[in-house]
């Protein structure tokens, strides 16, 4: 048996990012058939999911370039922090514009038109946040911390949390104590 | 990656403040949205309107008459509702005390309020890039602590 079928595929890409959306449960817009107005942020995983869910049908979101080259070096970066066998044994700047393949003057030209902050700061904020992280879970001691971050020493790292943080590290930890025993009474 | 506008919200009573605030902003290269409102409970019924989408930042000033700072930091924080917003306390007080009791509170940038122009630049500069990774970057909420 033959069936044949007439379609419109504006409404059936419609349709299809509709239901995509709904299923993100966040409101949004028709603006036209290529473009929704989204009335909430969708978070880096959201997006992500969206961008993979809706490529199985043909489509795609259209990123900037640059944003694009920001995000992979912003991926990189976050792999180099928190995989320890993902650290670099070359210098950082290289090892960063040899995996996507452009110069290192490009790379951090993007970056910080896109980012507004400089690949050096956010590697620093990235190791701070890790650090934080470490604090949090409760489960190592600020030697074993600066050591699972490659920080020279103690000091070395309460001074690069103090100048990121403007706290110290163990402000931070009595404060998330705190927070916690409020939250537990 | 988030790319648009960031929204800031600044509630402080003074007009000078607000005035320097709004400029000291728009100097900055981010892409910044900014609403002025002037107490703590014209920014509750604000954020309380349903129609409204949910500044990423709040600038709060502490000393403000009919709401203070500190209870609308404490409302803000009691409704998970708005747990995706920043918290920015503007104060002039810089004890340590004072500070550790914001941010157990659940503030996530205290600020010492500066006194000159430039200062306020540096200083609203360095807190708005900040906010800017976390907003972008989806970096955790919970442990975004900032004093300046």
């Amino acid at each position: 048996m033959k069936l044949q079928i007439n379609y419109d595929i504006h409404t059936a890409c419609k349709i299809l990012m509709q239901q995509h959306l709904d299923k993100l449960g966040i409101r949004y817009e028709i603006v036209s058939v290529g473009e929704f107005e989204l009335k909430e942020i969708l978070s880096p995983s959201q997006f992500e999911n969206l961008k993979v869910d809706i490529k199985k049908y043909g489509i795609e979101i259209i990123e900037d370039p640059k944003n694009a080259i920001a995000q992979k070096t912003k991926d990189i970066i976050t792999e180099m922090v928190y995989l320890e066998d993902k650290l670099p044994n070359s210098n950082t700047s290289f090892y960063i514009a040899d995996k996507l393949n452009l110069s290192y003057g490009r790379v951090s030209g993007i970056f910080s038109e896109v980012t507004y902050t400089t690949i050096a700061n956010y590697i620093i904020l990235q190791r701070i946040e890790y650090a934080k992280k470490l604090i949090v879970e409760n489960k190592f001691t600020l030697t074993e911390i600066a050591h699972k971050l490659n920080y020279s020493s103690v000091p070395h790292l309460s001074t690069q949390f103090k100048k990121t943080t403007g706290l110290t590290p163990s402000m931070f930890q009595r404060i998330i104590k705190k927070r916690n025993q409020i939250k537990g009474n | 990656m988030n790319t648009e506008a960031l929204h800031i919200l600044l509630a402080d009573d003074d007009d000078d403040d607000r005035l320097f605030f709004k400029d000291a902003i728009n100097e900055l290269k981010v892409k910044t949205k900014v609403t002025l409102v002037n107490d703590g409970a014209q920014l509750m019924d604000y954020l309380n309107n349903v129609e409204v989408k949910v500044p990423n930042v709040i600038f709060l000033d502490l000393n403000m008459p009919i709401k203070g700072g500190m209870q609308c930091l404490n409302e803000i924080r009691s409704n998970s509702k708005f747990n995706e917003i920043s918290i920015a306390i503007y104060s002039t007080s810089a004890s340590d005390e004072d500070i550790e009791e914001t941010f157990v509170k659940g503030a996530n940038i205290y600020i010492k309020k500066p006194n000159e122009f430039a200062e306020l630049k540096r200083v609203l500069s360095s807190v708005i890039s900040l906010n800017w990774q976390y907003y972008t970057s989806g970096l955790n909420k919970q442990n975004f602590m900032f004093s300046i």
